[in-house]
């Protein structure tokens, strides 16, 4: 089974390469962006193929290590 | 004598100018590789140094929370333990919870490497006593990862316990932007006062012939 992990910034923290990403895609005059966060995707590939047992524990990585829960927020996604 | 422990990760680079700056205030200084278990006998003081461990892979800090040293890092902490991070130090002590908030990528994204004036905010405490409230320091500055985050719960917490310890200011000692920090701040304590952290050099200011020796007073605090 694969997990993936992605991770961004909570909503209302300032997210500065989200910024200068925008800046670029308004300086090469793509109109109609709104709002730009960029964030990192984690693949984990796991030997368990018990979808609940694997959550739990890809869960614990996330709020251990892989995201800073003090400033970022976390989805898993198991396929 | 006091004895002072300097921790050394993959990664790090000012282990020596902090070993330095340490003998040069008259300090036993050691410097403890990330993998022993273990902190010297009789440590008084461990000084978390700048630098990037592991790379900053994953987020600056992260990974050297899970070094072997860590585990008895914080347990001399919990017992009242005096702990220093210094710049990508600041960075780990905030990662393993020892201190509040986070530090993000600076607000311009580029690396600051530069002098920076200081003002000093609160002295009710062990690292900074012998600097007075609002003094200006000149100290250099040299991250990527600088801009210092908290909630606005956290933040009330560390004005009313007085945690702030420094935020940048022009020579006025009016407070300006440098890397988007909240209000500021480039270092902060716990609760209880005996683990700092700021993103600023001291142990690089020890010599006016090298631009500063401001950094001298801050450091002697901690050893007095």
């Amino acid at each position: 089974m694969t997990a993936i992990v992605n991770i961004f910034l909570k909503e209302g923290v300032l997210d500065p390469q989200g910024k200068a990403i925008h800046h670029a895609l308004d300086a090469m005059n793509f109109e109609g962006v709104e709002d730009v966060r960029m964030g990192k995707q984690i693949v984990l590939k796991l030997t368990s193929d018990n979808k609940d047992d694997a959550m739990k524990e890809v869960e614990q990585m996330a709020e251990e290590i892989l995201a800073n829960t003090v400033i970022e927020d976390y989805t898993i996604e198991l396929i | 004598m006091k004895h002072v422990a300097v921790l050394q990760f993959p990664g790090t680079n000012c282990d020596l100018d902090t070993k330095y700056a340490f003998e040069k205030l008259g300090c036993i200084t050691t410097v403890v590789w990330h993998k022993e278990s273990s902190l010297p006998k009789n440590t008084d003081l461990v000084v978390v140094p700048g630098g990037f461990s592991y790379g900053d892979y994953l987020r600056s800090g992260a990974i050297a929370k899970f070094s072997p040293i860590m585990q008895d890092v914080i347990n001399f902490a919990n017992n009242g333990g005096k702990v220093l991070g210094i710049c990508n130090g600041f960075q780990i002590l905030t990662e393993i919870g020892l201190l509040p908030g986070a530090l993000k990528r600076n607000i311009g994204l580029h690396f600051i490497s530069k002098f920076q004036t200081l003002k000093i905010v609160n002295n009710s405490n062990d690292f900074l006593q012998k600097c007075d409230k609002n003094e200006v320091l000149n100290i250099p500055i040299a991250h990527a990862d600088g801009n210092y985050y908290i909630d606005e719960e956290g933040f009330k917490e560390l004005e009313a316990n007085e945690q702030i310890l420094v935020r940048y200011c022009d020579e006025k000692a009016e407070n300006v932007v440098v890397n988007g920090s909240v209000t500021s701040i480039a270092g902060v304590c716990n609760r209880n006062k005996n683990v700092f952290g700021l993103m600023p050099h001291p142990e690089r200011a020890l010599e006016t012939i090298l631009g500063s020796d401001d950094g001298i007073k801050m450091l002697e605090g901690l050893i007095a």
